[in-house]
């Protein structure tokens, strides 16, 4: 399952190399960013002069669902000291949670099985970042690859999100008004307009009585 | 190219870093034992999908009917739960083969 990193993590990086990064930019921001979709996301937007506020907006709110990731997660590591706890939170992506919490099923986790799942993807991540880097660098241009290729990824994770008809009403709305806003809207505006549609389509074709276990419904993604 | 690390470039990686551990460390700080359920679930929920849809629009649908096409062949594979590299093959393989055939 740590393999799982190594081919995503390479056609990051070399898709980042495309737009210009450096296997050193590719780690930084596998480094410190540490989130798959958001990464994808950011390389796809990358063109000078860098719209950093929508960059770092955009990234919040694609990374949103973590908050409940942690939430969960905070109720099965209470016999982790709690100084150390947030230290643990910097590698809790989509993998490292659905493992943690399928073994949260059996009993509470201890530190050592969290660490032993969650820390490892890291360094592969930002490594194989790097790797790809070089990779993009010296085969020079990726970007006929890069263009459809990130939206053959992105159909694919979307297909892994599917609960229903519910969520073709979510992309549905979330594609209609994206698409006007790429229209009428100057510069990547878009994807945050287009998300927030179906967000709010989301809440608004909720019903209540569905009953459903506390985490039956969360869902995986990329890292 | 001789640049090792594009400095300016770390404002937006480091902003983009704490914006999404702020995500992560919230979670833990904010909802120590609280269950988030209901509406804002369903709707933190469909998060990801719906930013991934908005990102590709201008890609699959705005480019050209090679484009489009293709994203329904990708999908098609993605329900059938091939693996990643195997759609991602399938979808830049016939944009490929779908502007040779002059669609």
């Amino acid at each position: 399952m740590f393999l799982a990193y190594v081919p995503l993590a390479m056609l990051w990086g070399t898709m980042a190399a495309g737009k210009g990064f450096t296997p050193l930019d590719a780690l930084a921001m596998s480094f410190f960013v540490y989130a798959g979709a958001s990464q994808f996301i950011a390389v796809d937007m990358w063109r000078e002069p860098l719209p950093v506020l929508l960059l770092i907006l955009t990234a919040f709110i694609v990374n949103l669902r973590h908050f409940l990731m942690a939430a969960s997660i905070s109720r099965h590591i209470t016999s982790v000291p709690k100084w150390l706890q947030p230290l643990l939170m910097y590698v809790l992506t989509d993998e490292a949670w659905a493992i943690a919490e399928r073994r949260a099923l059996d009993g509470p986790l201890s530190l050592g099985y969290y660490l032993g799942v969650a820390a490892p993807l890291w360094p592969i991540w930002f490594s194989f970042s790097a790797i790809g880097a070089v990779i993009g660098q010296s085969f020079g241009n990726v970007a006929a690859l890069g263009d459809f290729g990130l939206a053959a990824m992105f159909i694919t994770i979307i297909a892994g999100f599917w609960k229903g008809p519910r969520t073709g009403a979510v992309i549905g709305a979330s594609a209609f008004v994206a698409a006007l806003a790429h229209l009428y809207v100057p510069g990547r505006w878009y994807i945050l307009l287009g998300g927030l549609a179906g967000v709010a389509v989301a809440a608004l074709l909720h019903v209540e009585e569905e009953v459903q276990g506390p985490e039956d419904t969360m869902e995986r993604g990329t890292p | 190219m001789s640049e090792l690390l594009h400095w300016p470039w770390l404002i937006p990686i480091l902003g983009m870093g704490a914006a999404t551990y702020a995500t992560r460390l919230s979670g833990l700080l904010l909802m120590r034992g609280v269950v988030v359920k209901g509406r804002a679930k369903a709707a933190l929920d469909a998060l990801p999908p719906s930013v991934l849809m908005a990102v590709i629009t201008p890609t699959v649908l705005m480019t050209g009917r090679a484009e489009s096409i293709a994203a329904v062949l990708t999908a098609i594979a993605a329900i059938l739960r091939l693996p990643l590299l195997a759609t991602m093959a399938i979808g830049i393989g016939s944009v490929w083969v779908l502007k040779a055939l002059g669609v």
